[in-house]
């Protein structure tokens, strides 16, 4: 059997106070860890943090990213299940962001005894209109959306594709992050956005025990606000906050109040 | 002459006359979309040439919609999953190509740069966003992208038709020898190219199975040829002269004979025989310039079955092949594999050598057909990028006493 390194795997990040309880910052679709940079050092003061990317974003060791496996939500629950094993994490409060908030909630359902709580940040448990229910996009959307990640393969590869990191011979280019932490293999990102916006989560939610909070922006072209209304609705217990921001973003946005948002929360618990 | 030149005369004064463009002239008719947003993306400022792109007057934009309000369904979403969060946390992002959607519901492919504008106390104000046209780069680059999803079903095809021909040139299934172990194991160095390794194992008459493992010099449909011919002609002429060094001497003849006009392939092999008794094994064997066999013996001892002077097969007309025996008893372990094994190279830069191979074997002791296989099986996708040449192996063992029945 191999042993898998999750640490490096996943590029595992501990930051914060030792002996605080623990915030695990799961980043959604589209960027990595950084997308947390404004809402950690106010976290930090009070919290261990937490922070990783996706297998297959960011820093992640995308050699052990396959199609297959990860072309369901189930892999990257099972990814984050096992981060907090290997890290003995405890009593974890999952603080998830847009797909991640699923996620977040796949995996508090397999293993609710690990986690103290929930926090769903821009959360969408299916993104697709249905009968009864209005995700904000339609199946049109959904192929355009997928067929504009096939579109930009090349302007995506011309802007984003230059690896600036990690090389040895020219140092100065480690300050010069320009684009790289967005930075998307687009077969990724391919597999990603069917994963995310195909998925449907909504029977997952009531499943949900642990304490769990809703973090939505007023704003938000992705995530509009009777999708965090439906969310919070669907978890028994849940409490919903909407934020006066806009953008599927609230941890850049509005940095103060999801910090405060969460501290209050994982604080209480 | 000397002295000022009238303005009239001045050539320049009709230049400078150009020059006087005023910026809000050049800001509204300049040949690229100018768009400022307030930072929640509603539309603060807009020119004349992007309301001419889009079809829209300026009172039903400004004060009324987001930017992301022009783009399509898929731009929306890669504005917010990628193009905002990174405006945030880099004050700036370049050359991002996206759709906008005109009023008509036409399409235009643009590349969009955006920078956000910090007043005097550093706080973000609004965002300042520059759009070219990029409709003619736009066909270029599907055009690219087709040739590019053509070139990468090719090369799917590419991959099926190797892998497909390569198994024509191993066995499908070992077969069963009684009272003995046997394992075989295949590792393509690239799925691009058929390798020219090869191995199999067949019944003669009565008690005797026949084997053998090789490498055809060189790659591709080439070696794939010479690999065919040389795995027929090695199993027929086993059924006419079992002998090892005779089913040698045999191929020789016949790659000899092949090259005639051609480039010429040969390989190295080794041919041998299997007689299984109450007690273990007989084994004969004759090599043709291949490494040496290995006997993983039960007590840990290594022995190589050295056959010296045995030359390339199909390299000259009068080879000369040399046969070797030994005898396996229960515990013992024969292995036979190609340079691939020797030749790989571990951490990219030192390669695994002969003796780090018999020391690996070594260290076994005592093992199995299949567990030896799994093991240097195992090696080989650790060594990874490392293994530059395809790997076959073949071995046989004789199962310890107790494992009977």
């Amino acid at each position: 059997m191999v042993q898998v390194d999750v640490q490096r795997r996943n590029n595992v990040v501990v930051t914060g106070r030792a002996d605080g309880p623990t915030l695990l910052l799961a980043h959604g679709f589209g960027c990595d860890q950084h997308l947390w940079r404004l809402v950690v050092p106010k976290l930090a003061e009070r919290f261990r943090v937490v922070l990783f990317d996706h297998t297959g974003a960011g820093k992640s060791d995308r050699s052990v990213w396959s199609a297959r496996r990860y072309a369901s939500l189930d892999a990257y629950a099972e990814d984050v299940l096992l981060l907090c094993r290997e890290l003995d994490l405890r009593e974890v409060v999952l603080v998830g962001h847009s797909v991640s908030a699923m996620i977040g909630v796949l995996a508090v359902n397999r293993e609710p005894d690990r986690f103290a709580g929930l926090v769903l940040l821009a959360p969408s448990p299916r993104y697709l209109d249905d009968d009864g229910y209005r995700g904000g996009f339609s199946r049109d959307d959904i192929d355009e959306l997928l067929a504009s990640l096939e579109s930009n393969y090349l302007g995506w590869a011309a802007t984003m594709a230059p690896v600036i990191m990690g090389n040895p011979d020219r140092p100065e280019l480690g300050e010069e992050l320009a684009n790289s932490f967005c930075r998307t293999d687009p077969e990724i990102a391919r597999v990603f956005a069917r994963a995310t916006f195909l998925s449907d989560n909504r029977a997952d939610l009531a499943a949900v025990t642990v304490p769990a909070l809703v973090v939505d922006s007023a704003q938000d072209a992705i995530a509009p606000p009777e999708v965090g209304r439906y969310t919070h609705e669907q978890i028994p217990g849940s409490t919903l906050i909407t934020l006066d921001t806009t953008g599927h973003c609230p941890q850049l946005s509005a940095p103060e109040a999801v910090a405060e948002a969460i501290s209050a929360f994982a604080g209480a618990l | 002459m000397t002295g000022a030149r009238s303005a009239r005369d001045d050539p320049g004064q009709d230049f400078s006359a150009l020059l006087e463009d005023s910026a809000e002239d050049l800001y509204d008719n300049a040949p690229c979309g100018y768009l400022s947003t307030l930072l929640d993306g509603t539309i603060a400022k807009v020119n004349a040439t992007l309301l001419d792109w889009l079809g829209y007057q300026r009172d039903e934009l400004v004060g009324k919609r987001r930017f992301t309000d022009l783009l399509t369904v898929g731009g929306r979403m890669y504005h917010e999953t990628h193009f905002a969060p990174l405006l945030r946390l880099q004050g700036e992002i370049g050359g991002i190509a996206l759709e906008l959607r005109a009023a008509d519901g036409r399409r235009l492919p643009v590349l969009v740069t955006s920078k956000v504008k910090t007043g005097g106390d550093g706080q973000a104000k609004l965002i300042r966003t520059t759009i070219f046209d990029a409709s003619d780069r736009r066909s270029y680059e599907e055009e690219l992208l087709r040739a590019r999803q053509a070139a990468e079903r090719d090369r799917d095809r590419l991959q099926r038709l190797a892998s497909t021909l390569q198994q024509t040139l191993l066995p499908p299934k070992l077969p069963d020898v009684p009272g003995m172990r046997v394992a075989g194991y295949y590792h393509p160095a690239s799925a691009d190219q058929v390798g020219g390794d090869f191995y199999d194992l067949f019944p003669l008459t009565g008690d005797t199975w026949a084997f053998f493992l090789g490498d055809v010099s060189g790659k591709g449909a080439g070696a794939a040829v010479v690999t065919s011919l040389t795995r027929y002609t090695l199993r027929a002429a086993a059924v006419y002269d079992p002998a090892p060094a005779a089913v040698l001497n045999a191929l020789n003849t016949v790659l000899n004979h092949e090259h005639r006009g051609v480039i010429k392939h040969f390989c190295t092999v080794i041919q041998g025989l299997l007689t299984p008794d109450a007690t273990g094994c007989e084994v004969v064997l004759a090599s043709g310039g291949h490494p040496p066999a290995l006997v993983i013996r039960a007590n840990g001892a290594l022995d190589v079955l050295e056959t010296p002077g045995g030359m390339l097969v199909g390299a000259l007309p009068d080879a000369r092949f040399t046969t070797v025996r030994t005898r396996l008893s229960p515990g013992d372990t024969l292995l036979l594999y190609t340079d691939g094994l020797i030749e790989a190279r571990s951490e990219l830069t030192t390669r695994f050598s002969e003796e780090q191979l018999q020391a690996h074997l070594e260290a076994m002791a005592p093992t199995s057909a299949q567990a030896v296989t799994d093991a240097l099986a195992e090696l080989l996708r650790e060594f990874g990028q490392g293994v530059d040449d395809d790997t076959a192996l073949l071995a046989f063992s004789i199962p310890m006493i107790a494992d009977h029945g």
